[in-house]
């Protein structure tokens, strides 16, 4: 069996990093969050813009998001920080995450006092948790626990001719190793859901999958709107997509050829093993947080324009089929399979080094995106402000 | 689900059925593409430039037309257009996600 180093959890899961996660339950906790993670070495926060003034599905979306983020395996501990007064209830909020059996903590600003004291709450109680996970022993992590979610962004016409299909090679083999694979971007297989409808396990699978598409193009045509300059982007114009059809048609590539078992809901835990669809808009930092809180240890993300993004709690492998930009962007970007439009790497080839760069990135090899510091966290909202 | 690229080649078609092949460089008007169909090795000369990463027209489409890549459609063609031809917004429009043309809109 393969193995690589993971950290081993008290519900049995493994995580491939060792975070210790400040989560704000509302945009007013924010700052005080930030502190914190600044001040310990070791500390990620993931500041957001919602956790009040919601509602129904959308405050339960906003929950299930922090939640989520919160039992990643690649978290090992949480510190929560609360104003006091939201709708997100903390303590709820710790009692879910703390299902997993890690450490989880509470901070609440309105009754510590303040900010400044919160802060230095915050701050001795990172220090404590960050020497508690700094002594947990690294173990093997067999590789059919393994979950990767697979991203395409800024894409071009090289994203469908060349970096799509090369990481739906290395897809295919995690999935043999007995892994799994989370594909998402509703918007992005429009289009192209007969396609991915033909490889359901069943059809429960398939009829949900035109569920979130249909609820999807329902809200489009509300709008009264065409998806065109916002879905294709300009980007993705200028690049050569003529329509959200090619895109998608492009898209989909990128999970390989395995069947599709099953479709959840955005942020929803990842059911079981194989390929999974979330339900997710194609926008790049929700959809990467969506994948996180359902539970992935790292995205690959393939994009033909460019770009930074990476992300709070897990690892985001950026992969381009386009050499020109692998040159001006290389602080940004991991793998260049642009040599496959020369004909010079086959598709194979080209899915084996990003399944080589995803057991390295697995294994501890930092990221471009985790070497800048990429951060980025935001929540899909899907209700009105009160 | 992409064809791999035949070294020299100046344009990828991904499927036999396509209609439209991918430019992989920078095309100029009159330039003769070569690309690969059914395992011939065919040229179309260019009528448009081509920028790398946009599509040429391979056969002629009558406004209206299906316009097929990756074997499937990827929209309707908004004018006739003829073989040679740059193949993009201006030309084709895709035929989902438009809002704009539901009723009541």
């Amino acid at each position: 069996m393969d193995f690589i180093k993971g950290y081993h959890r008290a519900n049995g899961e493994y995580g491939i990093r060792n975070h210790l996660l400040v989560i704000p339950t509302v945009i007013c906790a924010n700052q005080v969050c930030n502190r914190i993670s600044q001040t310990v070495p070791g500390t990620v926060s993931i500041p957001h813009q919602h956790g009040c003034s919601q509602i129904g599905a959308d405050k339960v979306r906003t929950f299930e998001t922090l939640a989520g983020t919160g039992k990643n395996p690649n978290v090992g501990a949480v510190i929560i920080v609360s104003l006091g007064c939201e709708v997100i209830d903390p303590h709820e909020l710790a009692k879910d995450i703390g299902t997993t059996g890690k450490p989880v903590e509470v901070i609440d600003i309105q009754e510590v006092g303040g900010s400044v004291k919160a802060i230095q709450k915050g701050i001795e109680i990172a220090k404590r948790l960050r020497a508690e996970l700094d002594q947990q022993p690294i173990v093997n992590m067999p590789i059919s626990e393994l979950r990767i979610g697979v991203k395409c962004g800024g894409s071009d016409a090289t994203s469908g001719m060349a970096s799509n299909p090369a990481l739906g090679v290395a897809s295919d083999i995690l999935i043999e190793k007995g892994g799994t694979v989370v594909i998402s971007e509703t918007t992005e297989i429009i289009g192209a859901e007969h396609v991915m409808a033909a490889r359901c396990s069943s059809k429960e699978v398939a009829d949900k999958l035109y569920h979130f598409i249909e609820r999807f193009e329902v809200e489009i045509n509300r709008m009264g709107a065409d998806m065109r300059g916002g879905n294709p982007s300009p980007g993705n114009i200028a690049g050569g997509l003529s329509t959200i059809e090619e895109k998608s048609l492009g898209c989909i590539s990128k999970c390989g050829t395995s069947p599709l078992v099953g479709a959840f809901e955005y942020a929803e835990a990842i059911p079981g093993k194989g390929l999974y669809f979330m339900d997710s808009p194609g926008n790049d930092i929700e959809c990467v947080s969506g994948m996180a809180a359902s539970g992935v240890h790292l995205v690959c993300f393939t994009t033909g324009r460019g770009t930074p993004t990476g992300a709070a709690v897990i690892p985001v492998i950026k992969i381009t089929g386009n050499e020109r930009v692998f040159k001006s962007m290389n602080d940004n970007l991991d793998v260049d399979v642009s040599a496959m439009l020369a004909g010079t790497l086959g598709l194979n080839e080209a899915g084996e080094s990003i399944w080589q760069e995803i057991v390295e990135v697995a294994d501890g090899k930092e990221t471009k995106a985790e070497i800048l510091g990429h951060q980025e966290f935001s929540i899909n909202r899907i209700g009105p402000t009160l | 689900m992409a064809g791999e690229v035949v070294a020299g080649a100046d344009a990828l078609v991904v499927d036999e059925k396509d209609h439209v092949a991918t430019a992989l460089k920078d095309i100029q008007a009159g330039d003769t593409i070569h690309y690969r169909s059914k395992d011939q090795l065919v040229t179309v000369v260019a009528l448009d430039p081509i920028p790398f990463g946009h599509k040429v027209a391979l056969v002629d489409m009558e406004e209206g037309t299906h316009v097929m890549k990756y074997g499937e459609v990827i929209g309707r063609a908004t004018i006739k257009i003829e073989r040679g031809r740059h193949v993009h917004v201006h030309n084709v429009e895709g035929i989902r996600g438009r809002g704009d043309q539901s009723q009541g809109a």
